[in-house]
């Protein structure tokens, strides 16, 4: 077994990566982001369209708990962060969640630090400053138990949940076994399974938190989507050969493996239990991936039938092809082929090459969406606009 | 004789074809007897790997993913013309 190595926090926790994210409270200064982005490429600037404007305490709560997450979260080793001042989430108002980070955060706001341009060379200054400075950082040797790895599936097809997913599912018995975090979420492809899950729970309070979580998934669904409910399998799914929800949420709850379930947290919420554990947040590819990064996942697998290049901000993100077409047709942008398994490649040697790719990918080596800079960034919301 | 099915869990009374399957022809995989392959089975769908009565349960991942609505056949193909989900009524 080869050594894992990271960047130690002041919290305790490892990075496997040492970026300087640069983040806006709102919608209104991102134009501010993307000039600095032009001037300090090497910092891993990110825009939303979220901030103000919205009814209701529960988008500003998931907003900066995802911030405030991704500024906390190890793979970041220094953060600038970027508010206009009239913002319902105002820095001020986030400084509280992010002020014992551990790390360096510079916070600048439009309308205090003279307009746009100002705004944007200060904050491109303190990012360069800050990229300088930890630069000099070391990596550690990491033991596994400090490591949590996600599990995501995204653009899937029928082969997904047979090949891929089974694949990853096998990856995520190995993390437990070393003592690593393994969590997923899309509760949405969870409907169907709750007596499976449950039954994986540690304890009953485990038990009656799935429970209740995937009956809310299945009850806003039923609500938002109406007599479409039933699409959750689409025909699409069904043509591919699946026949029931319960059938196409087994192949999507298997990335998870196989293991007792420790905890199931709140969207964005960092996980206090190792093992698998589960995350209450939404089947869409985008928001999910920022409610698992804003929990602390260093390293993230995603499962892609259909092909989606999709990455996310200074996380490393494994796409893995459930076949060999797709695995070809969009060679630039996968990193593991689970199509592989079809042509008769044993389970056991698709995990062994599947571990070893992450081992090197937790030491440094760039994934396919790390180096096309294939970042996505979105996040849950419950209320429309106003 | 290559795969062409693929049995996911050792509880499985079905398996999932890896391409499609022509009736007449044998179908094999690591853990299952050879079947004879009763009609024509599309890529990534299910194929009955035993006799399956009205009203038993469809296994696969080692769970039930629905009920059987008619009797199955070892080698026929397993999908929504002869099973129902247990919950997802419309």
């Amino acid at each position: 077994m080869k050594e894992i190595t990271g960047y130690e926090r002041k919290d305790g926790r490892f990075g496997i990566r040492n970026h300087v994210l640069v983040v806006p409270t709102v919608s209104c200064v991102n134009g501010v982001i993307n000039r600095i982005s032009r001037e300090v490429p090497e910092a891993v600037c990110v825009t939303h369209a979220h901030g103000c404007g919205r009814g209701g305490l529960r988008d500003l709560k998931i907003l900066f708990r995802v911030l405030s997450g991704l500024v906390h979260n190890p793979n970041v080793g220094g953060v600038v962060l970027i508010g206009l001042g009239c913002e319902v989430s105002s820095t001020k108002a986030l400084y509280p969640l992010i002020k014992d980070a551990g790390k360096p955060v510079d916070i600048f706001n439009v309308q205090e630090d003279g307009g746009s341009m100002q705004t944007s060379e200060k904050g491109a200054a303190a990012a360069r400053r800050m990229l300088a400075e930890i630069r000099t950082q070391q990596r550690m040797p990491l033991s596994w138990d400090k490591l949590l790895v996600s599990m995501e599936c995204g653009g899937s097809d029928a082969m997904s949940g047979v090949t891929a997913n089974v694949a990853m599912g096998a990856v995520s018995d190995w993390l437990v076994e070393k003592g690593a975090t393994v969590m997923f979420g899309e509760n949405t492809e969870m409907i169907g399974t709750s007596h499976i899950l449950a039954r994986r729970a540690k304890n009953e309070q485990v038990a009656g938190e799935i429970n209740q979580m995937i009956d809310r998934a299945e009850k806003l669904t039923r609500d938002t989507m109406g007599d479409l409910a039933s699409l959750v399998i689409s025909p699409g799914n069904m043509d591919g050969g699946m026949s029931t929800i319960a059938e196409k949420s087994l192949g999507c709850i298997f990335k998870g493996g196989t293991t007792t379930i420790n905890q199931v947290v709140g969207y964005g919420e960092m996980p206090t239990e190792k093992g698998l554990v589960l995350q209450d947040g939404p089947g869409y590819d985008g928001d999910s991936m920022a409610g698992l990064a804003a929990s602390g996942s260093q390293i993230m697998f995603f499962s892609t039938g259909r092909g989606t290049p999709a990455g996310f901000p200074a996380l490393p993100v494994v796409k893995v092809a459930s076949n060999s077409r797709i695995y070809e047709a969009m060679k630039d942008d996968m990193d593991v082929n689970a199509g592989s398994l079809i042509e008769g490649k044993p389970l056991a040697a698709l995990r062994i090459e599947m571990i070893d790719l992450m081992i090197r990918v937790i030491n440094g080596e760039e994934t396919k969406a790390e180096a096309n800079k294939m970042d996505v960034f979105t996040f849950m919301t419950v209320n429309p606009p106003m | 004789m290559k795969d062409n099915i693929m049995l996911i869990h050792h509880r499985d009374n079905v398996a999932v074809a890896l391409r499609k399957l022509a009736a007449g022809e044998k179908a094999a995989a690591k853990g299952v007897d050879e079947i004879n392959v009763l009609e024509e089975i599309p890529a990534s769908h299910k194929i009955a790997l035993r006799n399956i009565s009205a009203g038993e349960e469809i296994i696969k991942y080692g769970e039930t993913i629905a009920v059987c609505t008619r009797d199955i056949k070892i080698g026929e193909w397993v999908h929504t013309h002869n099973l129902e989900s247990k919950r997802w009524k419309k």
